[in-house]
C-alpha cells in the first residue's frame, strides 16, 4: 500500500487533472468552462513541475511554464474575451445529455485502465497509472469535442485532450523533445484561437459531418428538398 | 555540405524570402526556381548519399519519397505560377494573400521534405504537424464562408489525428525504453529499426493502433476522412494537387515507417488486418460516394480517399508483391492525381465554375485540356496500358494469392469507381459543350510532363526503380 | 464500573452537545453569509431565539391534518438527533458508538426524510405535494451516490462503521488516496444536496419555483416547525461531524482516552465546526442556486465521482 511520498503527489496531480476534465463535460456555461480548462493547465503544469523535480530533468520544468502561462492563462483570456466579444455567454448545446456524457466518461477512464494495464506490465507503477490517466483525459477530451457542439468547447476540448498528451509524456522517464512537442501544439492552438478572433467563428458550423458543404455544393439535395 | 541540409534550407530560406518580397511576378517565378533547386539538390541524393545523424537520414525507404516530393512540389510550383496570376487578375485573391499563398507553399515543403527526412519519430511528429498547419492556412485563402469552414473541420479533425499519433508516439517511446534507455537517440528511426526485436510487443500493439487513427486521419482513410473532401474542394487548386499528391502519401509515409518496427518485432501483431479493414472501408466507401459528388474537385478529393484505400489494403496485404505494389500505386497516384488537379484547375479557370452540371464538351472547345484530362482520368481508372494498371493488377493478384475472398471487395470497389469516373468523364469531356468557356491562360506542359511519365512507367519500369521497390518492399514484411 | 459511567456520562455529553451546537452551527454560516454579501445579519444565537420563540407559540393544524402530520416533527427530530449523536463527534468513547455505522446512518436519514415528504403530502396542499416530490427526486440520487461513498470506503477499509474508519485513517502515513478524496467530494456534494442548502436549495427564500424543503414544511407552525426546524439543523451538523470524523479524524480521543484527550478533542471539534461553516457559507456565498433540473445532473456528478472512486481504487489494488 504505501508507496511514498514522490507517488502521491505525482498520483494527486493527474488524478485532478482528470477531475477537471470531467468538470469540463459538466459544466453548461462557457465561462465555467473556460475557468475548469484554467485550473487543469495549472494542474498539468504543477505535474510537468513535480515530474521535472523528481526526475531531475529541468527542461520539463518549460513545459511547465508554457502550460501555466499560455494554458492557464493567455488562452482562456483570449477565448474569455472572444466569448464576450461574439455574445456567445448562453449555455452550452450538448449533443448528449450531461449525466449521459458524464457516463460515457467513466466508461472511457475504465476502458483506459482496461487497455493500459494489461500492457505495461513491464513498467513502474507510477508511469502504468500516469498513462492509464492520460489516456483517459485523452479520450475524455474526444468525448468533449464530439458532445460539446460550439467552436469555443470544441477548442477546450481539444486542449484538454492535449493536456492528456502533456501528462503522458512528462510522465513517462526520460522521453526526448518533450519541449519541442509542446511548444508545436501551443503553435498550433494559438492558430486555431487567432483564426476564431479573426473569422469571427461564433458556431461550430454544423457537425463534423459532411452537411453543410455538402448541401452547398448541391450534393444533398435529395435529402433536403 | 550535408545535401539533406541543403534540401530542407531552401524551402527555407525561400519562403522568408517570399514573405517580404512585393513583386508577385517575380515572386510565382521565384516559387517555382526554389522548387526546382530543391528538386535538383534531392537528385544528387541518389548519387551521395549521406551518413544519418541524430535527426535526419537518407535510407532506401525515404530518398525516392523525397525525390518524388521534391518534383511534384516543383512541377506544381510551375503550374501554381500562371494559375495563380488568373486567380488575382480576377479578384478571388488579394496581392496580400498572395505574398502568404507563396511563402506557405515553401514553409509546407519544408515541413513535407522535413517529415520525410526525419530520423526521429518525435522530429517527424512536429514536421506533419507544421505541414497540417500550412496546408490549413491555405485552404483558408479564399476567406469564403465555405473555405473558412473547410479549413475549420480539417483544422480539428487534423489536430485530433496529430495528437493521437503523439500519444502512439508517446507509447512506441515507452515500449521501446528497456531497450534503448533515455536520450535523443530513443527516438531515432535507425535505432529504433535496428533494435525493434526486443521492443515490448504488447505496447507495440497499443501504440500502432493509435497511430494508425491517428496519421490515418492524415491520409484520409475513412471513417476519418470528412475533411478531406472539403480541404481539396475549397483550397486553391495548386493545393489541392499538393494536398492529394505528397501530403497523403507523407502520412502513409509515417505510419509504414511503424510499420517497419513492428515488422522487427516478431511477437507484435501483424499491423496487416488494421490496415486492411480501414483500407477496404475507406475504398467502398469512397467508391459509392464518387456517384453523388456535384463538384468536380470534390469529385477527385473522394477518388484519392478510394486510392489511398486501395494503397492501405496493399499495404494490408503485405509481403514483397503487396508491397511492391502499393509503393508503385502511390507514387503513379500521387503523379496521376497532381497532373488531374492541374486539369481541374484549368477547367475550373475557363468554365468559371466546378460544378460538374455546367462543364461539358471539353475535348471540343479546349482539345489540349480535354484529352488530357481524359488521358488522367483513364489512367486513375486504372486502364492498361497505363502505369496504374499495373499496380492494381498487382494488388489484386497478391490478393488473390494471400486470401482469394479479400480480392472480392477490392474489385467490387475498382469496378464501382471506375463506373463513377467513366460517367463523369463523359459528361465533361464528350458531348455537347455548356457554360461559357475562356481561353486557357495558365500552362499546360505541367500536366503533360506527369501524365507522360505515367504513360512511361505503365510500359517500362527503369530496372534501378524496380529495384528499389523490391528492396523496400522486402523491408516493410509481412 | 467506573468506566462505563464516564461512557455514558460521555454519551449524555454527545446528545446534547449536538442539540446546543447545531442552532450554532446554522448561526454561525447565516451570519458569515451575511457577512460576505455585505449585509450585517443576525447574531450568532439568532436560531436559538427563533427556535424559542416558536416553541412558545401556538400549533396552528390545517383543517384536514391527520395524526401523522402531528406526530411528523417529533419522529423526524428523533431520527435526526439519534442520527447526529451516533457520529463521532470528539470522541469514540461512547457505548453507541458500535452503532455508528454508516449504512445504519443513512437509513436514519433515510427515514426522516421518508416522514417528511409524507407530512409534506399529508395536508394536501400543491406546494406539500411538490416540495416532498422535488425532495424525492433529490434524494432517489442523493442516496445511490452516498452508498457508493460508503461502498469505496468499504471496500477499501473492510468496515463501514466510523470509529474503525477513523482509526484506519489516523493510522495511514502521510500519503493522499485519490479514491479517498473522490469519495470525499462525492459526499460533500451530497451533503449539500441533502441539507438543503445553495445550490440546490435556498433555505432561506420561500420562492415557489425552487424551494424544495420549504414548500414540504410549509403548512407546519408552532412548536411542529421549531422541532423541524431544529431536526434540520442537526442534519447539517450531522454531515459536518460525519465529514469531519471520517475525512478528517484528527484530535478525535481514542476508545481509552483520558480528560486531557476528551479536552482535545472537543477542542478540535470546535474547531472543525468553525472552519465547516466558514468554507460552507463562503461557497453559498460565491455560487448561484442552480435551476431544479440541474439538481439531476450535480447529483449525477456525485454519483460519478463515487464510481471513479471505486475505479480507482481497484487501480491501486492492481497495480
Amino acid at each position: 500500500m504505501l508507496r511514498g511520498f514522490e507517488f502521491d503527489i505525482a498520483h494527486t496531480l493527474s488524478t485532478s487533472v482528470l477531475l477537471l476534465s470531467f468538470a469540463l463535460l459538466y459544466q453548461r456555461r462557457l465561462a465555467g468552462v473556460l475557468e475548469a480548462f484554467a485550473l487543469q493547465a495549472f494542474f498539468v503544469a504543477a505535474a510537468a513541475a513535480w515530474q521535472a523535480y523528481t526526475q531531475n530533468a529541468p527542461h520539463l520544468f518549460v513545459t511547465a511554464a508554457i502550460a501555466l502561462t499560455f494554458k492557464g492563462l493567455i488562452i482562456p483570456i483570449a477565448l474569455m474575451r472572444i466569448v464576450r466579444r461574439l455574445n456567445i455567454h448562453r449555455s452550452i448545446e450538448t449533443a448528449l445529455g450531461v449525466n449521459l456524457t458524464l457516463l460515457a466518461g467513466v466508461g472511457l477512464v475504465a476502458l483506459s485502465i482496461v487497455l493500459v494495464f494489461p500492457v505495461t506490465a513491464a513498467s513502474g507503477a507510477l508511469t502504468r497509472e500516469n498513462l492509464a490517466l492520460a489516456l483517459s483525459i485523452v479520450l475524455l477530451g474526444l468525448l468533449m469535442m464530439i458532445t460539446r457542439r460550439n467552436a469555443v468547447t470544441q477548442v477546450v476540448g481539444f486542449m484538454s485532450l492535449e493536456n492528456g498528451l502533456i501528462l503522458a509524456a512528462v510522465g513517462v522517464k526520460g522521453m526526448p523533445l518533450v519541449v519541442e512537442m509542446s511548444i508545436a501544439f501551443s503553435v498550433l492552438i494559438a492558430f486555431i484561437v487567432f483564426g476564431m478572433f479573426i473569422f469571427r467563428i461564433r458556431e461550430r458550423f454544423d457537425t463534423l459531418d459532411l452537411q453543410y458543404l455538402e448541401r452547398f455544393r448541391g450534393e444533398r439535395s435529395r435529402e433536403n428538398p | 555540405m550535408n545535401p539533406i541540409i541543403v534540401i530542407l534550407a531552401i524551402p527555407l530560406l525561400a519562403a522568408a524570402v517570399l514573405a517580404a518580397l512585393p513583386w508577385r511576378a517575380l515572386a510565382a517565378r521565384l516559387n517555382a526556381a526554389a522548387s526546382l533547386a530543391t528538386f535538383l539538390a534531392a537528385l544528387t541524393l541518389f548519387a551521395d548519399r549521406p551518413a544519418p545523424s541524430a535527426f535526419v537520414f537518407i535510407d532506401d525507404f525515404n530518398v525516392f519519397f523525397v525525390v518524388l516530393t521534391t518534383f511534384v512540389a516543383f512541377t506544381t510550383s510551375w503550374f501554381s505560377a500562371s494559375y495563380i496570376e488568373h486567380e488575382v487578375s480576377i479578384s478571388k485573391l488579394t496581392p496580400i494573400a498572395l505574398r502568404f499563398y507563396h511563402a506557405m507553399y515553401q514553409l509546407l515543403s519544408f515541413a513535407m521534405l522535413l517529415a520525410l527526412v526525419a530520423n526521429n519519430i518525435g522530429l517527424m511528429w512536429v514536421a506533419v504537424e507544421g505541414a497540417t498547419l500550412t496546408t490549413v492556412l491555405m485552404v483558408s485563402l479564399y476567406r469564403t464562408r465555405e473555405s473558412i469552414e473547410a479549413a475549420w473541420k480539417y483544422f480539428i479533425l487534423g489536430s485530433v489525428g496529430i495528437a493521437l499519433a503523439l500519444f502512439g508516439t508517446i507509447l512506441v517511446y515507452l515500449a521501446a525504453q528497456p531497450v534503448m534507455g533515455v536520450g535523443i537517440e530513443a527516438l531515432a528511426w535507425t535505432e529504433l529499426h535496428a533494435r525493434s526485436a526486443r521492443f515490448e510487443p504488447a505496447l507495440l500493439n497499443l501504440a500502432f493502433v493509435f497511430l494508425l487513427i491517428g496519421y490515418g486521419t492524415k491520409v484520409g482513410l475513412a471513417p476519418l476522412h470528412a475533411w478531406l473532401p472539403d480541404a481539396h474542394a475549397e483550397g486553391p487548386t495548386p493545393i489541392s494537387a499538393v494536398l492529394s499528391g505528397l501530403l497523403l502519401n507523407v502520412a502513409l509515409y509515417a505510419l509504414l515507417r511503424f510499420k517497419l518496427i513492428l515488422a522487427g518485432n516478431a511477437d507484435a501483431l501483424a499491423p496487416g488486418p488494421l490496415m486492411l479493414a480501414m483500407g477496404t472501408s475507406s475504398l467502398l466507401l469512397a467508391a459509392v460516394m464518387l456517384y453523388r459528388r456535384r463538384d468536380i474537385k470534390r469529385f477527385f478529393a473522394y477518388s484519392s480517399i478510394e486510392h489511398m484505400g486501395i494503397i492501405a489494403f496493399a499495404f494490408g496485404i503485405g509481403g514483397p508483391l503487396a508491397n511492391f505494389a502499393a509503393l508503385l500505386h502511390m507514387a503513379l497516384h500521387s503523379l496521376t492525381k497532381s497532373a488531374i488537379f492541374f486539369a481541374v484547375g484549368h477547367i475550373a479557370q475557363v468554365k468559371g465554375t466546378q460544378k460538374l452540371a455546367d462543364i461539358g464538351g471539353l475535348t471540343t472547345t479546349h482539345p489540349a485540356l480535354g484529352w488530357g484530362f481524359v488521358l488522367g482520368v483513364v489512367a486513375i481508372a486504372g486502364l492498361p496500358p497505363l502505369g496504374m494498371f499495373m499496380s492494381e493488377f498487382l494488388v489484386i493478384t497478391s490478393a488473390m494469392a494471400r486470401q482469394p475472398w479479400l480480392a472480392v471487395p477490392l474489385v467490387i470497389g475498382l469496378l464501382v469507381a471506375f463506373g463513377a469516373l467513366v460517367m463523369r468523364v463523359n459528361e465533361v469531356a464528350f458531348g455537347e459543350p455548356k457554360g461559357p468557356s475562356s481561353a486557357i491562360t495558365a500552362s499546360l506542359a505541367p500536366m503533360y510532363l506527369h501524365l507522360s511519365i505515367v504513360v512511361i512507367a505503365g510500359l517500362w519500369l527503369p530496372p534501378p526503380l524496380v529495384a528499389w521497390f523490391q528492396s523496400v518492399a522486402g523491408l516493410l514484411g509481412r | 464500573m467506573r468506566g462505563t459511567a464516564i461512557d455514558l456520562a460521555l454519551q449524555i455529553l454527545q446528545l446534547s452537545l449536538v442539540l446546543v451546537l447545531a442552532p450554532a452551527l446554522t448561526g454561525l454560516t447565516r451570519r458569515l453569509r451575511a457577512r460576505l454579501m455585505g449585509r450585517k445579519g443576525p447574531g450568532l444565537f439568532q436560531p436559538y431565539r427563533d427556535l424559542v420563540k416558536l416553541l412558545r407559540k401556538e400549533a396552528v393544524l390545517a383543517e384536514n391534518a391527520s395524526w401523522l402530520y402531528r406526530s411528523a416533527p417529533y419522529m423526524i427530530f428523533a431520527l435526526l438527533w439519534l442520527a447526529a449523536a451516533l457520529v463521532p463527534t470528539f470522541t469514540t468513547r461512547l457505548p453507541l458508538s458500535p452503532a455508528a455505522d454508516l449504512i445504519a446512518l443513512v437509513a436514519l436519514i433515510g427515514a426522516a426524510r421518508f416522514l417528511q415528504a409524507l407530512a409534506g403530502m399529508d395536508v394536501g396542499t400543491s406546494f406539500g405535494g411538490i416540495g416532498a416530490s422535488r425532495e424525492m427526486m433529490i434524494a432517489s440520487l442523493a442516496e445511490p451516490a452516498m452508498l457508493l461513498v460508503i461502498f469505496t470506503m468499504a471496500l477499501f477499509i473492510q468496515s463501514t462503521s466510523i470509529p474503525s474508519i477513523a482509526e484506519f485513517v489516523l493510522s495511514q502515513p502521510v500519503g493522499i488516496r485519490v479514491s479517498f478524496a473522490l469519495a470525499l467530494i462525492a459526499l460533500i456534494m451530497v451533503a449539500i444536496a441533502e441539507s438543503a442548502r445553495i445550490p440546490v436549495d435556498n433555505p432561506a427564500t420561500h420562492l415557489e419555483l425552487t424551494m424544495v424543503h420549504e414548500a414540504m414544511v410549509l403548512e407546519y407552525s408552532g412548536r411542529h416547525l421549531a422541532l423541524i426546524e431544529a431536526a434540520s439543523m442537526m442534519k447539517l451538523l450531522f454531515y459536518v461531524s460525519l465529514i469531519a470524523g471520517v475525512f478528517a479524524p484528527w484530535g478525535l480521543a481514542p476508545d481509552d482516552a483520558g480528560i486531557d484527550a476528551l479536552a482535545i478533542g472537543a477542542c478540535v471539534y470546535a474547531a472543525k465546526l468553525i472552519v465547516a461553516g466558514t468554507l460552507l457559507s463562503v461557497f453559498e456565498a460565491s455560487i448561484a442556486k442552480m435551476r431544479v433540473f440541474r439538481v439531476g445532473e450535480y447529483l449525477g456528478g456525485a454519483l460519478l465521482l463515487g464510481l471513479l472512486g471505486t475505479i480507482f481504487l481497484y487501480v491501486s489494488q492492481s497495480l
